[in-house]
């Protein structure tokens, strides 16, 4: 099967505005090459579920690549069109499973070290379609901030050490209410830029009081869904002949009726199971969780406004603890937690850098209940320390 | 034949991570290149006329970056390589893999000297003839004198390969030692998966069922001298998994002491659960591990003088910069920083404290081996290091 021989009615399984989409664009996508198009199709068969500004840019892909004339349709796609495939990748249902095909083309690609060929071709794509299609510049200039550090007391090594060559570093922050104030300043900017999706609230525990206007997902919500999707994999894994690639393929395939969600929005509904069954350690680790959250919100729906509030995962026991019979309940590991936050914290700042308008972003950093903070906005002397006295307020204020 | 996949760019990005290695290591180690010292030949000489070499390769198993081992910032987690081993090493600043970055298929790729392309996840023997094989068959070695230590279960068939003239019979001695402990606590797996655990790409942790070759449980008494209750014991003073990979590898040494032993470390792993805390704490136990293994070397008496240890990654982890991946938890990006690694070499026959730049690849491990010890690794691809041999 190649994409020469696509026809409408073999889109029948998909979700009907996805299945509407593919179908209108059928002639555009004849033309491209098999080691091309189901990655394409991978994205458009969530259409239905995809977040406001993935739909556009999605849209605008396929309308940029109908207007291609035939040579330029051949100059873009030329790269692709010399990856060799092998029979069972032509044969194998890439219409219905597209995300299937892209793992097994991805297996194929590394077992034939065209890896490099492909990582190539999929850069120069991605570059063209950028100049073509300039992605959408934010309402406002993005801001995230990371709560880091719940619970946790001292610490031997200094924080936010791959942060501060970026920023400002303050010691002599007034933690009291900080959480609230920080709430607060979302909140605000959620209100003052209403935007779908455009205002995201993470915790990697139990979710705080917040106003409705933003997009919240926390770990603590999702205790049931976890421990449900834990019983399935295990009962999965019990089974003869199940392997890991089987594992996730069926994993990849969960919908959010079978975990028990439905909160009445399909799109976010969507996301927080993807957060579970995409990923590793999300389903064990809060700081995983959080890490993994804030760096897929900020790739899928480019909010204008990101809070994640780091909280302690459960302590990794010692091989000695797992041997003795003591059935414990799970421990937490605070001081670990604050390190894998810390280098979380610099993750969601990278991760934020990458989206349009980097350059007038702003991020914070705090140690929560410290009065340690790193502040990154476009007008913040990089490399500095002050021990100037001020609030989370004020801060935000100064780089925003 | 891999060489030319690999694209200017990356081959260019591989270089910057050697030359930041080496000049780590000439400030902090006190290393001097290779180029201006003499000749190795003579070194390599002194070792062959050792009578009895032999040989310990440990994998750095699970993969660490540049920046949490020998960059300025990651050397607080590898004091022990730091201090003690490479100062008397033969570092190699750049060592490139350029094959699947899979844990099982990169070791086997390690063990034949060919980038092996079997399914990473799937219970199967290289393709092409290993190490262990090309050693036995040549210098008629009994089976006792080959052995690989890996506490990841899918690494059951890692022993010998599938190849026609090699194959069954020939291959190493595989210990599981995770695998035994599981077997001994509970004569099966109820109540003790969670040993088990060591796949730690997929979404949940997974233990898959083993297709035969591993070393049985019955033998800890006939072969290491240990009996299961000593065994077990001892297992729970432990901490890792690679604790008791260290400990079931000096009970070999003691009671078999073979010549070609292959130890495969995998807590550092761990990074694809994502958390970093306890990625930095693999580094820092396979850090003491090795130089715990290297005191267990001189302490040995049929070890002590004759051994040459080789330590290496199987490759590295994804550039928190690749937008591809997520930094330190995978491996996937196939990026520079994930295939490049280094490798170090001390003991018999070895000029120390001294590093080399040039590139190699992981499949010139098997040759090098071969030149050592006397055998013929005919079919691997790589071709023995000069500097070694």
């Amino acid at each position: 099967m190649l994409p020469s021989d696509l026809r409408p009615e073999q889109f029948a399984g998909y979700p009907p505005e996805a299945r509407k989409l593919v179908t209108n664009y059928l002639p555009t996508l004849e033309r491209l090459p098999l080691g091309f198009v189901p990655s394409l199709l991978r994205e458009a068969i969530e259409y239905d579920y995809k977040f406001p500004l993935e739909r556009r840019a999605i849209e605008r892909e396929l309308a940029k690549l109908q207007s291609l004339s035939p040579p330029q349709a051949e100059d873009w796609f030329q790269a692709f069109g010399q990856i060799r495939l092998s029979s069972e990748l032509e044969h194998f249902d890439w219409i219905n499973s597209p995300a299937q095909f892209v793992e097994q083309l991805s297996t194929h690609l590394w077992a034939t070290h065209q890896l490099d060929a492909f990582r190539n071709a999929a850069t120069s794509y991605g570059e063209r379609l950028r100049t073509a299609v300039p992605p959408e510049a934010p309402p406002v200039a993005r801001l995230g901030i990371a709560v880091i550090g719940q619970g946790a007391g001292a610490h031997d090594k200094p924080l936010f050490r791959k942060l501060r060559a970026q920023g400002a570093y303050y010691s002599r922050i007034k933690p009291e209410n900080g959480l609230k104030q920080l709430l607060g300043v979302v909140a605000a900017r959620a209100k003052a830029h209403p935007v779908p999706y455009g205002h995201w609230y993470i915790d990697g525990g139990e979710q705080v009081e917040h106003d409705p206007a933003l997009t919240c997902v926390s770990y603590g919500a999702l205790a049931p869904v976890r421990a449900a999707l834990l019983r399935k994999i295990q009962a999965e894994t019990d089974r003869p002949g199940m392997g890991p690639e089987a594992l996730r393929t069926l994993l990849a395939r969960m919908n959010p009726a079978e975990l028990g969600i439905n909160t009445g929005d399909a799109v976010l509904d969507r996301f927080r199971v993807k957060l579970l069954t995409e990923a590793s350690g999300t389903q064990i680790f809060s700081t995983t969780f959080a890490q993994w959250g804030a760096r897929e919100s900020l790739r899928r729906a480019q909010p204008c406004t990101l809070l994640v509030r780091f909280a302690p995962r459960q302590k990794q026991r010692p091989m000695s603890e797992l041997l003795s019979a003591i059935q414990e309940s799970a421990q937490l590991d605070p001081a670990g937690s604050l390190v894998d936050a810390d280098f979380g914290a610099y993750y969601n700042w990278l991760n934020q850098q990458r989206l349009p308008g980097a350059e007038q972003s702003s991020f914070l950093a705090w140690f929560e209940d410290h009065g340690e903070a790193l502040a990154i906005g476009p007008g913040t002397p990089r490399g500095t320390e002050s021990s100037t006295e001020a609030d989370l307020r004020q801060v935000l204020s100064w780089i925003s | 034949m891999g060489r030319r996949y690999q694209s200017d760019s990356a081959r260019e990005m591989s270089g910057q991570l050697a030359r930041t290695r080496r000049d780590f290591l000439r400030t902090a180690a006190g290393m001097a290149l290779g180029s201006a010292l003499v000749p190795s030949s003579a070194f390599a000489e002194a070792g062959a006329a050792l009578g009895k070499r032999k040989v310990i390769v440990v994998t750095f198993g699970g993969g660490a970056r540049d920046q949490e081992t020998f960059a300025p910032e990651g050397q607080e987690n590898i004091p022990h390589l730091v201090r003690e081993l490479i100062p008397q090493s033969a570092f190699f600043t750049q060592v490139v893999n350029r094959g699947i970055l899979g844990h099982y298929v990169a070791t086997a790729s390690l063990a034949t000297g060919v980038y092996e392309t079997i399914n990473n996840f799937a219970s199967l023997p290289p393709e092409h003839p290993t190490v262990f094989e090309y050693f036995r068959k040549d210098l008629k070695r009994p089976s006792s004198d080959a052995w690989v230590v890996a506490p990841s279960n899918g690494f059951n068939r890692i022993g010998g390969s599938s190849h026609r003239s090699y194959g069954p019979g020939l291959g190493a001695n595989v210990i599981l030692p995770k695998h035994l402990l599981t077997a001994a606590l509970s004569k099966g797996r109820g109540g003790y998966e969670h040993l088990l655990r060591d796949n730690y790409e997929t979404p949940s942790y997974y233990a898959p069922e083993l297709g035969g070759g591993e070393f049985e449980l019955q033998q800890l008494d006939r072969v290491l001298k240990l009996s299961v209750d000593d065994f077990k014991a001892h297992a729970l003073t432990l901490s890792s998994p690679d604790e008791l990979s260290l400990y079931i590898v000096r009970q070999l040494m003691r009671e078999v002491a073979p010549s070609l032993l292959w130890v495969t470390m995998h807590d550092i792993d761990i990074a694809h659960a994502g958390a970093y805390s306890l990625y930095i704490e693999g580094i820092q136990r396979t850090d003491r591990l090795c130089s715990e293994l290297w005191k267990m070397i001189q302490s040995e008496p049929q070890y002590a003088g004759k051994t040459t240890l080789f330590i290496l990654p199987d490759f590295g982890r994804d550039a928190d910069e690749d937008s591809g991946g997520n930094g330190f938890q995978h491996h996937r990006t196939g990026d520079a920083l994930s295939r490049t690694t280094w490798m170090m070499a001390l003991g018999a026959g070895v000029r120390g404290g001294v590093l080399f730049d040039r590139p190699l690849q992981s499949t010139d491990l098997v040759p090098t081996l071969g030149a050592m010890l006397n055998f013929s690794a005919a079919m691997a691809e790589g071709k023995p290091i000069a500097e070694l041999v």
